[in-house]
């Protein structure tokens, strides 16, 4: 069988990301232009989100991964782009890029939902196997998605109000942490200990999470020992915050693998690069015998090689799609 | 004229909110300050009720802008993260599509809203006690305050 290239461009929100994939699992070049770093240099400014920043990048990202690979269009089968969800006008930066490739050089292209994009960032690890159990965590989504097999989703449950990552963001906000907080509030948790008394977020029989309670009572806290005249201790805080949101987390996603007799756990999404969740699922997955995948860190935040991993099995079932297809900015996988 | 009222729990602020559905209208912009954990999310739930919309609204912090299908459409925005830099974001294209769009964090792009609006400040009294500081813009905004409240 001949090997499958595909070009994969991803632009639903801060990064600009093209990514050269072959057969779905084997990245031949993989390039971010993370607008975070270009802040980072600049001295931690918020992120400027504006599509105007994709535009002026996403040539040169294109550029630059056929350049790593040592590729040009003519080696490339087809086209993957993410469509959706996510900020409209970044979206359609890539979107429109994609499409002018597909047109110009006569290419298939397949648009891929940014959620399935992030599951399958596993792929690249190991070939997914079914059925499993995804737990997708990240700044815009929370949720536990059953699949039985590849490119079909049944999503179990998801978050009623902050998406973890947010939580975890606000939170870092609370303490006057550099965003985005996520990282730092996770590096901080491993110095602390567990002493504040927060509440467990949304213990109930349901798949579906809660975490703006969490986040109220953290500034609450902050709030009244302010108020006492006591100061906080932000490492004891943050180990407290993340025992929480972990314990919610790995209680619910083991009751689903247990109820829906899975025997396969991956983890998606920016907060999948959580270390004290990956610690406890790592220990969980020993003690209780499921096999967990985790995905490599660098692939867990937005990035095109997910999307030309996905991409890959979506092209297989002949999920191409004509010229027609738009950016959305809200859709659910399921 | 400014106008003040106080909900003393979560589910009052909702009920504040819901009190919009027979004065929706399109294009309408409301906005809401205050800090973190104050009701601005709670408060769109409620809005969001009120254009019938069933899915669950959860905060679009990291995506900026959520879009919701309702009797009216709802956008949903939360701009601190831009942090004024609203420029190619596109956020003024959804001041006229219709919808009704509710923005946290409005007034960090104070410059780019519209000169007709409704203001809303929330106060935290204590761990469930609020006071919404509602503040029109406009006479179609000034009649909208005189209905819901």
């Amino acid at each position: 069988m001949n090997d499958v290239y595909c070009l994969a461009i991803e632009s639903s929100c801060d990064e600009t990301s093209v990514a050269i994939i072959k057969n779905g699992v084997f990245e031949v070049a993989d390039i971010i232009l993370s607008q975070i770093d270009i802040h980072s240099l600049y001295g931690g400014v918020v992120p400027e989100i504006a599509s105007r920043k994709h535009i002026e990048n996403i040539t040169i990202v294109i550029d630059e991964a056929l350049k790593k690979a040592n590729m040009t269009m003519d080696d490339i089968d087809y086209i993957a782009v993410t469509y959706g969800p996510g900020l409209i006008g970044s979206l359609l930066i890539g979107v429109l890029a994609a499409k002018t490739l597909a047109f110009v050089y006569n290419k298939p292209i397949v648009p891929v939902h940014h959620i399935i994009g992030h599951i399958y960032a596993n792929n690249l690890v190991k070939r997914l196997e079914f059925p499993l159990i995804a737990l997708v965590v990240s700044g815009g989504h929370t949720e536990l998605i059953y699949m039985d097999k590849d490119y079909s989703f049944k999503k179990i449950g998801g978050t009623l109000d902050d998406a973890v990552g947010e939580a975890y963001d606000k939170v870092g906000r609370v303490l006057n942490l550099p965003y985005p907080a996520g990282p730092e509030v996770d590096r901080l948790a491993h110095i602390g200990n567990d002493t504040y008394n927060l509440p467990i977020p949304l213990d109930d029989k349901t798949y579906n999470f809660s975490f703006s309670g969490l986040k109220s009572a953290v500034i609450n806290l902050k709030h009244n020992e302010e108020q006492r005249g006591n100061t906080i201790n932000i490492n004891d805080l943050a180990t407290s915050f993340q025992n929480r949101v972990v314990d919610i987390l790995v209680k619910k996603t083991i009751r689903a693998l247990k109820e829906y007799k899975v025997n396969n756990l991956i983890i998606a999404g920016g907060v999948a690069a959580n270390n004290g969740l990956r610690e406890r699922l790592t220990e969980e997955s020993k003690k209780l015998g499921f096999s967990l995948v985790l995905p490599l860190k660098k692939n867990c935040t937005d990035n095109a090689a997910m999307i030309g991993s996905a991409s890959y099995y979506a092209y297989k079932l002949g999920k191409t799609s004509n010229l027609n297809f738009s950016a959305k900015a809200n859709d659910e996988l399921c | 004229m400014e106008y003040k009222i106080t909900t003393r729990n979560e589910l009052e602020t909702i009920e504040l909110a819901q009190n919009f559905e027979s004065e929706k209208f399109p294009n309408m912009i409301i906005c809401l300050d205050g800090e973190l954990g104050s009701g601005k999310t709670v408060f769109t739930k409620g809005i969001a009720n009120a254009l019938g919309i069933n899915e669950s609204i959860t905060s679009p912090t990291y995506t900026i802008i959520k879009e919701y299908d309702g009797e009216l459409p709802l956008y949903h925005m939360d701009v601190y993260r831009l942090d004024g830099n609203t420029e190619g974001v596109g956020i003024e294209e959804y001041f006229t599509k219709g919808g009704v769009v509710v923005i946290e964090w409005a007034d960090t792009i104070k410059d780019i809203l519209p000169k007709e609006r409704l203001e809303i400040e929330f106060r935290v009294v204590d761990e469930n006690k609020r006071v919404l500081i509602l503040t029109p813009y406009g006479k179609k905004y000034e009649e909208l305050c005189e209905a819901v409240l």
